[in-house]
């Protein structure tokens, strides 16, 4: 349903990406994984235009480029790092603006459709309780799964997310994967996300595309990308090793 | 289902309910009663309402009361204000959330200086457009608060992708200073037009007249009204550009759009009143604690609270050193500075 052909981008210069490709189909879920610097987060900004690129994105045959921000905005959604809030709005006004793209003219109030959609994505990240409350006392992990179901109530196809846990810890980490995952069993749906967690992207992801300095190093289902060779190649350390080691320490303490 | 009916009780209604718009406008409308009765002369409130009736319905004129004054002085002036004070804050309201930056506005960006030395200069060389008054003025202010707005935010795009707010309120005041230097200097070449250059830069509004009434009440229909239309974009932009262009946002064209009209307003405002400093801090800031930051309900109060701030400082510059008269800027900008101290002493403690 999604594809990315030949993609490349230049600032000043300097290769930032070269000539990435990628396939997505329903049901899939690919993780960006490298180092810092490989080039993650800039292909994220290239499918949502944010940078300019070469090469082709195209959504059901489409060229993504050419498509209106609205119609945009119902095929591919974006979550990104680092959300701040500055202003206080509720949790509930900032769920509801994810239906910006279905709403008519100026004077057209919320549809069924789109009160019903609201209604599903707070139930869903568990947000019923808060609604009415300001996004600037909320922890980081509740604005996160705010901003998660603003995307939920946007409903497009494709959710492309950038580092969405980074900051958080590992319960709240669980707890967004897990509703990610869950809104992947969906029709006709499929999940691009950046992480930098190798443990996340093996246990969550069905593909994934291993990057280094821009340049595409493994892409292919995940067993197979995340190989012993692969990690060697994309972090110049032995990872399988080192994560190995990791493991046998927990396994340590078992006993 | 049964939680899916609870909370929808709980999403509150997004409008403005019509109780405030009650209880604002009564308020509005005492102020401005309060304003036309206070000045050097006290007029009765009776003889108020005695002069506007018998001038509406083409009365004869009642003995003893003093008709002119509120008539062809007051009222026109205590409009103008009110309009001003409307406006103003709906330009900084908007900036504020578009550059979702709570101190951005008219005079902290440098956009009301760029806007004076557009008059200025129109003035000075007598640039005018024949036929329509005041029309020359007010399209050089125009175009200068636009070009302001695009040179300060594309050199501050430039110097911090992020716009923060120290990298906009440092490069606004270096373009105020910049902006006054050569309105003084063209001031200089032609002090015989421009003899007013405290007007230019303090602001003031007595004197107006119903011309000035009647073309502050249609842009601020046009323009403010193109700016009223796109709260919902608004607040998406103030949750962050990049959450407005995800959820759908046209940004280039919103933005596009929200400056120019901002620049719109401004620019009349000042060909009129000169710059008058902070009040699209103030205002907003207030209206915020009272609405909260959903522009749908924020700009419907903020041109309540708008009207009353600005008509109260007018008062205030005329009765403090009455029979003396202080320029308005001076009122707004000694309660704007203090405000502008608090905003930023709040957000630096957030952060």
């Amino acid at each position: 349903m999604f594809c990315a052909t030949d993609i490349s981008v230049k600032v000043q210069d300097k290769m930032l990406i070269e000539s990435v490709c990628f396939e997505l189909h329903e049901g899939d879920w690919l993780m960006i994984t490298g180092r810092n610097g490989a080039g993650k987060s800039t292909l994220i900004n290239a499918i949502s235009q944010k940078v300019n690129y070469s090469g082709k994105f195209e959504y059901e045959g489409q060229d993504i480029k050419y498509f209106k921000p609205n119609n945009f905005a119902k095929r591919i959604g974006v979550l990104k790092q680092g959300l701040s809030a500055d202003y206080s709005f509720t949790v509930g006004e900032v769920v509801k603006l994810g239906r910006y793209a279905y709403s008519g003219g100026i004077f057209s109030a919320l549809s069924e459709l789109d009160e019903q959609m609201i209604e599903n994505a707070l139930e869903v990240t568990g947000l019923q309780s808060i609604v009415n409350q300001s996004i600037l006392t909320l922890s980081g992990g509740e604005l996160q799964r705010t901003f998660l179901a603003q995307l939920f109530a946007q409903d497009p196809k494709i959710l492309i997310l950038d580092e969405p846990t980074s900051h958080l810890d590992i319960t709240f980490q669980k707890q967004i994967f897990d509703l990610i995952g869950e809104w992947l069993k969906q029709e006709n749906k499929a999940v691009i996300s950046v992480v930098h967690d190798l443990n996340l992207a093996k246990a969550y992801g069905t593909h994934t595309l291993l990057l280094n300095k821009g340049k595409t190093v493994a892409y292919g289902k995940s067993n197979e990308a995340l190989s012993k060779e692969n990690l060697e190649k994309a972090y110049s350390i032995d990872v399988y090793s080192l994560m190995q080691g990791l493991l046998g320490s927990w396994n340590g303490a078992k006993t | 289902m049964n939680g899916n009916m609870d909370s929808k009780l709980k999403l509150k209604k997004e409008g403005f309910g019509s109780l405030s718009f009650i209880i604002f406008g009564v308020l509005t409308l005492l102020t401005l009663i309060l304003c036309v009765c206070v000045g050097s002369v006290n007029i009765p409130i009776i003889d108020v309402f005695k002069a506007i009736y018998s001038t509406i319905f083409r009365l004869p004129i009642p003995e003893g009361i003093a008709h002119s004054i509120i008539v062809s002085v007051r009222l026109p002036r205590v409009l103008s204000v009110a309009l001003v004070g409307i406006s103003l804050s709906i330009c900084g309201a908007a900036m504020q959330g578009l550059l979702k930056n709570p101190l951005a506005e008219g005079s902290t960006l440098g956009v009301s200086s760029g806007a004076s030395l557009g008059a200025v200069i129109a003035i000075a060389f007598g640039i005018t457009i024949p036929g329509i008054p005041l029309a020359g003025t007010m399209i050089m202010a125009l175009i200068f608060a636009f070009l302001s707005l695009v040179l300060i935010l594309s050199l501050a795009y430039r110097l911090d992708f992020s716009l923060s707010t120290n990298t906009i309120i440092l490069i606004g005041i270096i373009f105020s200073m910049f902006v006054n230097s050569l309105i003084s200097l063209v001031i200089t070449f032609a002090a015989d037009k421009v003899k007013h250059i405290t007007f230019w830069t303090m602001g003031s509004l007595a004197g107006s007249t119903y011309l000035n009434v009647a073309i502050l009440f249609s842009v601020l229909v046009v323009f403010g009204g193109l700016i009223l239309r796109f709260s919902t974009e608004l607040n998406a932009f103030a949750i962050g550009e990049d959450n407005a262009r995800n959820i759908g946002v046209n940004i280039k064209r919103v933005k596009f759009l929200i400056l120019f009209s901002v620049a719109a307003i401004i620019g009349v405002c000042v060909s009129i009143g000169g710059t008058i400093g902070f009040v699209g801090l103030v205002v907003p800031h207030i209206t915020r604690m009272l609405t909260g930051s959903n522009h749908k309900k924020l700009f419907p109060a903020t041109i309540f609270t708008g009207a009353i701030f600005l008509m109260l400082s007018d008062l205030a510059a005329r009765a403090i050193l009455s029979p003396l008269e202080l320029p308005i800027g001076v009122v707004t900008s000694f309660v704007g500075s203090i405000v502008f101290v608090l905003i930023f002493y709040r957000n630096r403690k957030k952060s």
